[in-house]
């Protein structure tokens, strides 16, 4: 991740914290080649955080676990922090989060720890121009790629534009963050090994609860509740997509997200929706969360219309609203 | 069959069991797939029976997807037909060194299965194998049908480090590590081709055919293979 010394225009990671990524939307058209799709886990938090700075849908950001990240200002810039709540400081003194913020020369950007969710998500106008791999700025760790590993202290991130946006700072209206306090119900579209599932089995998995383990990465969250008496044998491997909830012989579900392998043997008896994989990506570990029955058509409508919302929508002058074109 | 799973993907469903005609039926679908450049095409990814069709739910939902989709499987040639284009699919010879050094799970074999090692090395030699999958890590190939008389079952416990070029069986199945890993393979050699690099990806494809070529200690460091 590091870059030659000529490069002044961005941040200079003091301490990353745990884990911190630069995630855009995910790798296209490579995944058969067994390769990730990777991007960022909470497509909200991450979209809201490029929406308030006016970026590229697909611009790269920092995402940032449990929090503990400090970075330097090289040069003059503009930055948003989103995602799960934390202390957000700018050379000590507190500012807010979910909205967009002036950085001078040599400002020191702190964000404390997480608060109630797992991730934080840094934005920068024009996006992090950070290496790419097959078309995306998505590390993903597991796979070893050359130079595709976490922010190290001292690792530059230049950005990709030095304009300041014009007028005064945005900020994010309620509905950009207030889903993320609501009880996690996650949305699940039967799917893949559905109809092979005990009807019992598939009741329990929508009736009970499930707590989020320790075991929980950017390639799955595995989730402890009732286990299902009687899931399906293994079956022949096939593609999975992030999303896909497999249930292994102990009947323990697992999420697959981001980073997640491209085929595999183990039943599945549906698909949680791109939206909801971000809210199950934000809890944290004894967290319990439920599932809800949804259908693809619903699903796709509501991944639409943030797509939409982003693509389609401007900034009122005072920044603090969002009008459709 | 043709069924959604999830918001941004269509299971093809070729067959229930693995079956060697599939390979090249599937890699056939997905050409002509590719060549209809559907601008709404993320990627496919063929597996032993299935073909995933990822696609971009923000330019086409899914049942636009699946119309556009569903003439060509009716379209798909009869196993017979596809069996003599098999004959026509790529065939890679991968070169293998056999050998206690390279191959820490190969006397074990032997002995398991009551053969000598060069019985072993010259039965996994003797067959062409059909690529069916790549998963697992960047350019891992799930190969078959191994020799019944030489499939033998995963490690109780994985290596936590299997060297990369490592050849591996587990079951029925056969495939190089192209990267180091844990894995949990029985180990029987080392192959010097580099099978994954970022810039020409994978070497291997599904619907693939490779056969394995023994070389010696010396052919396989003059090759670039490491001990």
């Amino acid at each position: 991740m590091k870059e030659p010394e000529t490069i002044r225009h961005g941040l200079r990671v003091i301490t990353p914290g745990i884990k911190a990524t630069i995630q855009d939307l995910g790798r296209k058209g490579i995944r058969h080649h067994g390769l990730a799709r990777g991007g960022v886990l909470d497509l909200r938090s991450a979209g809201w955080a490029n929406k308030l700075l006016d970026n590229d849908r697909n611009a790269a950001c920092v995402e940032i676990v449990l929090g503990g990240f400090r970075a330097e200002a090289l040069s003059a810039c503009e930055v948003s922090v989103t995602g799960a709540q934390a202390d957000v400081t700018v050379n000590g003194k507190a500012v807010e989060m979910w909205r967009s913020l002036q950085l001078a020369p040599g400002d020191e950007l702190a964000i404390g720890h997480a608060r109630h969710h797992r991730l934080i998500y840094l934005a920068v106008r024009g996006g992090f121009e950070t290496k790419d791999w097959f078309g995306s700025r998505s590390v993903v760790v597991r796979e070893g790629l050359e130079g595709a590993g976490p922010l190290e202290p001292e690792d530059i991130l230049p950005a990709g534009s030095a304009e300041a946006l014009q007028g005064t700072p945005r900020i994010a209206p309620p509905q950009a963050w207030q889903w993320l306090e609501q009880p996690p119900v996650l949305g699940l579209v039967p799917g893949y090994q559905y109809h092979q599932f005990q009807p019992a089995d598939l009741r329990r998995l929508v009736t009970t609860e499930y707590q989020v383990s320790d075991e929980s990465d950017r390639m799955g969250y595995r989730l402890a509740g009732t286990p299902m008496a009687d899931p399906p044998p293994g079956i022949v491997s096939e593609g999975i997509v992030p999303g896909a909830v497999q249930v292994p012989g102990d009947g323990q579900p697992i999420a697959l997200l981001a980073d997640c392998q491209t085929i595999g043997g183990y039943p599945k008896p549906g698909i949680i929706t791109s939206m909801d994989c971000g809210l199950l990506a934000q809890q944290l570990p004894g967290t319990q969360i439920r599932f809800e029955w949804t259908d693809v058509l619903s699903a796709q409508n509501q991944r639409r219309l943030f797509e939409r919302h982003y693509h389609e929508t401007v900034w009122s002058e005072d920044g603090r609203s969002l009008h459709w074109r | 069959m043709i069924e959604a799973a999830g918001e941004d993907a269509l299971l093809i469903r070729f067959g229930d069991a693995i079956d060697s005609a599939l390979p090249a039926q599937i890699a056939e679908l997905c050409q002509r797939i590719e060549a209809l450049e559907l601008p709404w095409l993320v990627d496919l990814v063929p597996s032993y029976t299935t073909l995933l069709v990822i696609y971009d739910p923000i330019t086409i939902n899914v049942l636009d997807a699946k119309a556009r989709l569903r003439p060509l499987l009716s379209e798909t040639p009869s196993a017979d037909q596809t069996k003599a284009e098999a004959a026509d699919s790529r065939l890679i010879e991968l070169p293998v060194y056999y050998s206690e050094e390279t191959g820490p799970d190969l006397a074990w074999i032997a002995e398991q299965k009551g053969l000598s090692v060069q019985q072993v090395i010259d039965r996994h030699t003797a067959d062409t194998y059909q690529v069916y999958a790549i998963g697992f890590a960047p350019g891992f190939g799930f190969m078959g049908q191994v020799d019944p008389s030489i499939a033998c079952p995963r490690k109780d416990t994985p290596r936590t480090k299997v060297p990369a070029g490592s050849v591996g069986i587990a079951n029925q199945q056969t495939a190089v590590y192209p990267k180091t890993s844990p894995g949990g393979w029985q180990l029987i050699g080392r192959c010097p081709t580099v099978l994954f690099d970022e810039e020409n990806l994978s070497l291997l494809k599904a619907g693939d055919r490779v056969r394995f070529v023994s070389i010696s200690r010396e052919e396989y460091l003059a090759q670039g293979g490491q001990l």
